[in-house]
């Protein structure tokens, strides 16, 4: 492995944790400026991890370590998760180490972790959050294998950097199969990343949450390394969709400096659009029932098995 | 990939969105979503018939998209909004069985017609023969649309869209059908859509509602 | 000269030796727990060495002078049975080991005689993995029954005990029943497996034959329909039976089942086979995992969690079938080594979590999940431990129930070069369940590990319960530590399974010259998976965030009572309970179970509420075939009339027949 592969590697890291939050607080400041409101500074989300930081913890008496290391596994997983999909180029090193289906199981190592923790202190929305979770989960998981193994069908690989080499690389193809598919991922990371409709992420209402649920008994720095990693969740979704749907523009290989460079402006943009598309999408949505969210999940996954099935008829 | 032309990656992918929104049709429960999921259909439907018309130069196609534009696109879709209208319903349509399970169902069908599709594909000889599996697939799913509906309107946009798929698959496999059938398909479609507005005000009238198992009830008078 | 067969005969005699010198003084405890249970785990360990060495040599055969005058006991010890007997031996030690500190004075059986039913089993299953006939092979497999059948009825004065029992014995002779049928079909000459392997047979005869051998050994590994016993008879077993039972005696049936296809069917594999092994598997699969989610007795939860991973090892096995038939062998490799490679981590993982249960249910003498609750407070080394079980068992990296699931998917996603299209398209479809299963596993397992070690302790003598005994530790950490190699190695142990690759499919997955921490089954670029960088690198982050934060910020940490929301009143009965966090699926799933709920109204005085889901199976296809079978024996019991000149009519008659036709 060379050492300007690993560079590029870190610099992509660096980017995905400098930039997570600030594509939270981009996606805010669209949804105000759709709602025709007053947004607060797309800065906010950093000062606000930086209040938390400063803070004591407070923990309950009856919290057991499970606790206390959940947020620190979580955080590194969705790091770890950051390093392995390509955003701005495609030689890492890193991404050798675990493939499309391994990027899954990160995800899903997060959620038991953070579903565990919320067990933990034994209190009612706790348990409720959890249940919720591990429910959302359970349908959002096997739609998401199933895009990605749409897309290796395609490219033959399950490698992120080999299918995104394959599908940037590709002449001008349009793939109907994929067309299922970035519907189906569409509404897999509105409801992984707890947005509208499946959850509110700026609700107070206990009863109607899922993922802040989860997290109401943590503060300070726990709380604040909660947070970056959703943020990170978020950011990483957004690059796999990136990589997946609109593959041009990342670097191949990782010699040419100049490729790279200029591929986070690129990446910048196109997230920037994402975010925007997101915001769109919670204002025109209304949040739903939380029993409907087995149908929209539902329909997510035999999109997503219809996306198999159709390129395997069209063969692409 | 870059031997396939670009009009059959575009007539595929205009296939790929028929499917989708056959089942898209087949999860919705808001009928004036689902008036307007059908004129998307027709509007793809037109589109996919105007690339192949370009690519294989054959002007009554052109004819034949005109057609569908303002047919599917246009006309049925206002008589649809006009009908609702003057019954005065905005249902939440709950089918027989639910949406999880009918979408299940729907996949089963999906891959029947595809399986169906391969041998007869390979009897086809237009360069698009690919996509008559998706074309029987949504006159499957539109069939199932029909079957799990239990209000008047939602039937009628499955027949509807039935046609759809019967006319794409027509497109895909021979490139059209003679004029004479397709304007007489067109006129059929239309009468038809004119009667059945008529039939509902009468179900109407006699039952007070258009659920139609009040039809049902029709048996025990014998 | 000292060959391993003769060794592996030697771990069989030694294990019978030990369970008839516990006759010798059945009642003392002492002596039999830590002497004889020990004893039997150092004999379990060397059997997994011997196993381990002897993987990759070539075949051993052995001629016994015993059994029939004109079939003698053939021995053979080859890669499969060698893979299976490492799998047995690894297991049974670490499951002798904390059966050694299990054992408490009671009333139920001398322990002395457990002992001797324990190791009747061990030696039992060890002579079915190396038996080379189909006698010794019915011998052994009804000896494993049996002595598993008292095991199971170890307490036996419960009634509903007893009736799980019977349930498990019926089903057990069903399949044997089955079995022998189909070393009947099999036979070639006589009835060596030797000769079966060189007879040519029909196509239709080899159908009936695969039928038979997947109906027979599937009920012995709880395969639907015929799972029905599993539920019941594990959670009556003793904790380490339990244990034994689920996590070695499944995996005979997946043994006898490979032999019969890969080894004595070789050559004449239809595809049909694969997609019905498949589909059954997969049918299986769904149907423990939906029914583990609504559970409330922690042992039947990790049953039908067990019926789920059988269903997940045929689907891997019908996979490999439909490859050998398709003449495709590297795939066929890759699917083979996936399906061993899960029994080998169930076998770990799934033991673990039994003898967990079994460490939590001598602490507090309690099962249901409605009574557990934050004992991760008061055993702490038994939580930790089961914390790893739990997430081996959910499929998470870097733990080894992934690596399986992984190899597995992959095989999954190779099959669009197979020339049927109606198999191309079914196999996105079994993907897709595949998935579904595997990510309904990670909602039992956050389930069983929340309620059971987390949250507040829901009865109030909880507060009496103490951490498992020194024994007990030993064997959770090596299922714990098995655990962990599983799924970091992996490439280690694929090289392993290779050689059973190379006697079955004539293929090998691992190629020379990839590193030995890069799983890469087909081509580096294609598909890879490191489970060390993978760990590695998390806990480099891990320890760095929390060096960067103490550094930067600071570490400070008070403890305050629980938040809540700022409710006042915080009982451990404000917590979900086992049924509620099952909810979601029940509420989806409705249709698969057969629910029978009583709800409190607002007027009882003492409310209730009771929620008993049961299977469907038993009302469709046991309770009609009982039904049959009692009808049949009542018209049979018509010639029964009590009087003796009616018997003598018939013995009259017979003898009347009899001289007519042998005139």
């Amino acid at each position: 492995m060379s050492a300007s592969a690993f560079l590029s590697q870190l610099l992509q890291l660096a980017i995905a944790l400098l930039l997570a939050p600030l594509l939270l607080g981009w996606v805010n400041q669209c949804r105000a400026w759709l709602q025709n409101k007053s947004a607060p500074s797309l800065l906010l989300p950093y000062r606000t991890i930086r209040k938390l930081f400063h803070k004591d913890a407070v923990v309950a008496e009856n919290a057991s370590p499970v606790f206390r290391i959940t947020p620190y596994v979580v955080f590194s997983a969705m790091a770890l998760a950051a390093a392995i999909v390509p955003s701005i180029a495609t030689d890492l090193p890193f991404a050798h180490a675990a493939d499309a289906i391994a990027l899954v199981g990160l995800f899903a190592l997060a959620r038991v972790f953070i579903a565990l923790a919320a067990m933990d202190l034994g209190t009612a929305f706790g348990s409720i959050g959890a249940r919720r979770e591990m429910f959302v989960g359970f349908l959002a998981e096997p739609a998401l294998l199933m895009v990605l193994f749409t897309a290796s069908l395609i490219s033959g690989a399950t490698l992120l950097p080999t299918i995104v080499e394959t599908l940037a690389h590709r002449d001008i193809a349009i793939y109907p199969s994929l067309a299922f598919a970035g519907v189906a991922f569409t509404m897999v990371s509105l409801a992984e990343n707890a947005r509208i409709p499946v959850d509110n992420p700026a609700t107070h209402l206990e009863l109607t949450m899922i993922h802040e649920a989860m997290i109401l008994e943590y503060s300070a720095r726990h709380l604040a390394l909660i947070e970056w990693a959703s943020a990170l969740k978020l950011f990483n979704y957004s690059c796999i969709g990136i990589a997946l749907f609109l593959p041009f523009g990342i670097a191949q290989g990782s010699t040419d400096w100049t490729a790279i460079l200029g591929a986070v402006p690129v990446l910048i943009g196109k997230l920037a659009m994402g975010g925007f598309a997101l915001a769109l999408i919670e204002t025109v949505s209304a949040k739903m029932r939380l029993f409907r969210a087995p149908e929209f999940l539902g329909t997510a996954f035999l999109l997503a098995v219809l996306a198999m099935l159709v390129n395997l008829l069209l063969g692409s | 990939m870059s031997a396939v032309p670009l009009w059959v990656q575009l007539s595929n992918l205009f296939a790929a969105v028929l499917l989708l929104l056959a089942f898209a049709m087949l999860a919705q429960r808001r009928v004036l979503s689902l008036i307007d999921l059908f004129a998307a259909q027709g509007f793809a439907l037109a589109c996919s018939t105007a690339i192949v018309a370009y690519a294989t130069r054959q002007p009554h196609l052109f004819w034949s998209a005109g057609l569908t534009l303002v047919l599917k696109v246009i006309l049925l879709p206002w008589l649809l909004h006009r009908l609702i209208r003057q019954l005065d319903v905005r249902w939440d349509v709950e089918g027989l069985i639910n949406v999880p399970t009918t979408m299940l169902i729907g996949i089963v069908l999906v891959v029947f017609a595809f399986n169906l599709a391969f041998p007869i594909a390979q009897l086809a000889s237009t360069v698009t023969r690919a996509t008559l599996g998706i074309a029987m697939a949504s006159v499957m799913l539109s069939f199932l649309m029909m079957i799990t509906r239990r209000k008047a309107v939602p039937q009628v946009i499955g027949f509807l869209s039935m046609e759809n798929g019967l006319f794409f698959a027509a497109t895909s496999a021979t490139y059209g059908m003679p004029m004479v059938v397709e304007l007489g398909i067109a006129l059929d479609v239309l009468v038809a859509m004119l009667i059945l507005g008529v039939f509902f005000f009468q179900i109407r009238e006699q039952f007070d509602s258009l659920d139609l198992k009040h039809l049902e009830k029709l048996k025990e008078h014998e | 000269m000292i060959s391993s067969l003769h060794l592996v005969l030697a771990a069989i005699l030694a294990w019978l030796a030990i369970g008839v010198i516990g006759l010798a003084r059945p009642r003392n405890i002492r002596f039999v727990a830590r002497v004889l249970f020990s004893a039997s785990a150092a004999v379990g360990l060397g059997l997994a060495g011997v196993a381990l060495s002897s993987i990759g040599n070539a075949v051993q055969g052995l001629v016994l002078p015993l059994g029939l005058p004109d079939l003698p006991f053939h021995l053979r010890l080859d890669a499969l049975s060698s893979f299976f007997l490492l799998l047995l031996g690894a297991a049974s030690a670490g499951i002798s080991v904390f059966s050694a500190g299990y054992f408490r004075p009671s009333e139920g059986a001398a322990p002395g005689l457990v002992s001797l039913q324990y190791h009747t089993f061990l030696a039992a299953m060890a002579l079915v993995l190396v038996a080379d006939d189909a006698y010794l092979f019915m011998v052994a497999w009804e000896t494993m029954a049996l002595a598993s059948f008292f095991l199971v009825i170890t307490d036996h004065r419960l009634p509903e005990i007893r009736r799980a029992g019977f349930l498990y014995l019926l089903i057990a002779h069903v399949g044997a029943i089955m079995i022998l049928l189909c070393f009947g079909v099999l036979q070639g000459g006589d009835y060596t497996f030797d000769s079966m392997r060189l007879a040519n047979r029909s196509a239709a005869w080899s159908s009936v034959a695969f039928l038979l051998a997947l109906a027979g050994f599937g009920a012995k590994a709880g395969l639907l329909p015929l799972h029905v016993w599993l539920p019941e008879a594990h959670p009556a077993a003793p904790s380490p039976v339990s244990a034994l039972m689920s996590g070695v005696m499944l995996k005979t049936a997946i043994y006898g089942l490979l032999r019969v296809t890969f080894d004595l069917l070789d050559g004449q594999l239809w595809w049909w086979w694969g997609v019905l092994a498949l589909v059954l598997g997969l049918a299986t699969a769904l149907f423990g995992v939906l029914f583990a989610t609504v559970q409330t007795d922690m042992k039947r939860l990790l049953a039908y969690s067990s019926i789920e991973n059988i269903g997940i090892i045929v689907a891997g096995i019908g996979l490999a079938i439909l490859f050998r038939s398709y003449d495709k062998p590297l795939l066929a490799a890759i699917a083979l080594t996936a399906t061993l490679y899960h029994a080998l981590n169930h076998a770990f993982f799934k033991s673990l979590l039994f003898l967990a249960t079994g460490s939590v249910l001598h602490s507090t003498k309690e099962r249901s999940l409605g009574k557990l609750g934050g004992l991760i407070h008061r055993m702490p080394w038994v939580a930790w431990l089961a914390l790893a079980g739990t997430l081996a068992c959910a499929g998470l990296p870097p733990l080894n129930g992934f690596v399986s699931e992984w190899l597995l998917l992959q095989a999954f996603l190779f099959t669009p070069t197979l020339p049927q299209s109606f198999v191309n398209m079914l196999v996105p479809l079994a993907a897709a369940a595949l998935v579904l299963a595997a990510a309904l596993a990670a909602y039992v397992m956050v389930k069983f590990y929340g309620v059971v070690f987390l949250g507040r302790p829901r009865e109030p003598n909880l507060a009496y319960a103490h951490d498992a005994g020194r024994f007990e530790r030993v064997a959770l950490c090596w299922f714990a530590a098995g655990c962990l190699m599983l799924g970091l190695f992996p490439v280690q142990v694929i090289a392993l399974i290779d050689s059973v690759n190379v006697l079955l499919l004539a293929s090998q997955v691992s190629r020379p010259g990839v590193s030995w921490w890069l799983l890469a089954p087909i081509d580096a670029d294609r598909a890879s998976y490191s489970p060390v960088i993978v760990l590695v690198v998390t806990v480099v982050v891990l320890l760095l965030t929390i060096q960067i934060v103490h550094r930067h910020y600071h570490g400070r940490l008070r403890k305050g009572p629980v938040w809540d929301c700022g409710f006042p009143a915080q009982t451990p009965r404000m917590q979900d309970t086992a049924e509620g966090f099952g909810q979601p699926i029940r509420q989806i799933f409705e249709q698969f179970f057969r629910i029978e709920r009583v709800l409190p109204t607002p007027f009882d005085a003492e409310p209730r509420y009771f929620v008993k889901a049961e299977d469907h199976f038993w009302y469709w296809l046991y309770g009609p075939i009982a039904r049959a079978a009692e009808w049949a024996a009542r018209q049979i019991g018509r010639i029964q009339q009590g009087r003796i000149s009616v018997y003598l009519t018939y013995s009259f008659f017979t003898l009347l027949a009899l001289l007519y036709f042998v005139r």
